[in-house]
């Protein structure tokens, strides 16, 4: 059987159920604030939404492989595009571009213009040293965990901290080499 | 706007033009996230009846931020004051902008003159949510009702509002009603 292409961001998102992003921006903003009332510090906030961020990644890679068609990228310069073109598109609606490669081709910036995250939302003065959109850094990391790649995903910049962009840092750290065979008994 | 254009600088975000709201996400995305919502909040508590109102907390927290928000966009900065005037606003307009559609529908309690219910074939927190049996009566449909009670409570019409499954004859999975209950002061005058 011929390989079926891989379809574009827009082309799966306009095909996909979807719902209001105010319903989406307003629930995650609840989340972020039950997170600060429960947890008090910060850090503690950014950890976990990062952790939820995770969790939503290992499971979000199987409907991004199913609807997109990817198939295994060449090499993490492709992968990053995907998750930029295909990837934001898909789930969030917005599209996002890649930049800053290091020489060797190990590490990048996503740089995303519109964040459905944060509408309506203004950091209060104590919470400054919150990553408000952690959730997506841990979305990245625990999707490219589950394609055998490590990564470390670090926010440069963040509209809610006074930039002009939302800039994500990837690093591959390493590949994980697949083990064969599988041993699915076990 | 959400999702196009560019990010534009303001001092304050009160200064921001008011969306139309017409941006969308998909639905896979809001099931990821609030399947999250739901999955941290089991390991806050001890209780299907905390768990259920941790989430309705969570759900008046919204419904708060949309009635102020929908009464500037789509009310011209007015505020319903009869009651059955905010229940329709919350069983069209409010339902119509967080879920797409108006609710299947709204109806006066038989046996109480202070109870209404607004019912849901499929609601869509509900939608990818199969409860395990030991979970009981536990319903997600309580961040609804938090939203609902949300709206109410800003409008100045304080309710108890809960979720609960109606099993329907012949269909598979039961329909969510969210019954609202109006606190005394705002049935007796």
């Amino acid at each position: 059987m011929a390989p079926v292409a891989p379809r574009t961001g827009d082309a799966i998102f306009a095909n996909v159920e979807r719902v209001n992003a105010e319903l989406f921006t307003l629930t995650y903003g609840a989340i972020v604030r039950q997170l600060l009332t429960d947890l008090e510090e910060v850090e503690e906030v950014n950890k976990q939404l990062d952790q939820m961020g995770y969790n939503i990644g290992i499971r979000l890679i199987d409907e991004f492989l199913a609807k997109s068609n990817v198939s295994r990228c060449n090499d993490f310069r492709e992968t990053t595009d995907v998750i930029a073109k295909v990837g934001f598109k898909m789930f969030l609606g917005v599209t996002a571009s890649v930049t800053n490669w290091d020489a060797d081709g190990t590490c990048c910036s996503i740089v995303l213009e519109d964040n459905p995250l944060v509408d309506f939302v203004e950091l209060p003065d104590n919470c400054q040293g919150l990553y408000y959109c952690n959730i997506l850094s841990g979305v990245i990391r625990g999707a490219l965990d589950m394609v055998s790649m490590k990564t470390e995903v670090t926010w440069l910049r963040d509209v809610l901290r006074g930039d002009d962009v939302f800039e994500l840092q990837v690093k591959l750290l390493k590949h994980v080499p697949e083990e064969y065979p599988y041993k699915d008994d076990e | 706007m959400i999702g196009v254009g560019k990010i534009k600088q303001y001092g304050n975000v009160l200064d921001k033009p008011l969306t139309k709201g017409k941006q969308e996400v998909s639905l896979s995305a809001f099931a990821f996230l609030f399947s999250e919502l739901v999955q941290y909040n089991q390991t806050q508590v001890d209780n299907i009846g905390e768990l259920e109102r941790r989430l309705e907390d969570a759900g008046y927290a919204v419904g708060a931020r949309v009635l102020e928000l929908l009464c500037h966009r789509d009310k011209g900065n007015r505020r319903e004051t009869r009651l059955l005037g905010i229940l329709s606003f919350v069983h069209s307009t409010v339902w119509k902008v967080l879920f797409g559609k108006v609710a299947d529908s709204l109806e006066k309690g038989t046996e109480h003159e202070d109870e209404y219910m607004i019912s849901e074939k499929e609601l869509l927190v509900n939608k990818f949510i199969s409860i395990p049996k030991d979970m009981g009566t536990f319903n997600c449909g309580a961040f609804v009702a938090g939203i609902v009670r949300g709206v109410l409570d800003g409008a100045g019409f304080p309710a108890v509002v809960t979720a609960h499954f109606v099993p329907m004859e012949g269909q598979q999975r039961p329909r969510t009603t969210i019954l609202i209950k109006f606190a005394e002061e705002v049935h007796c005058h």
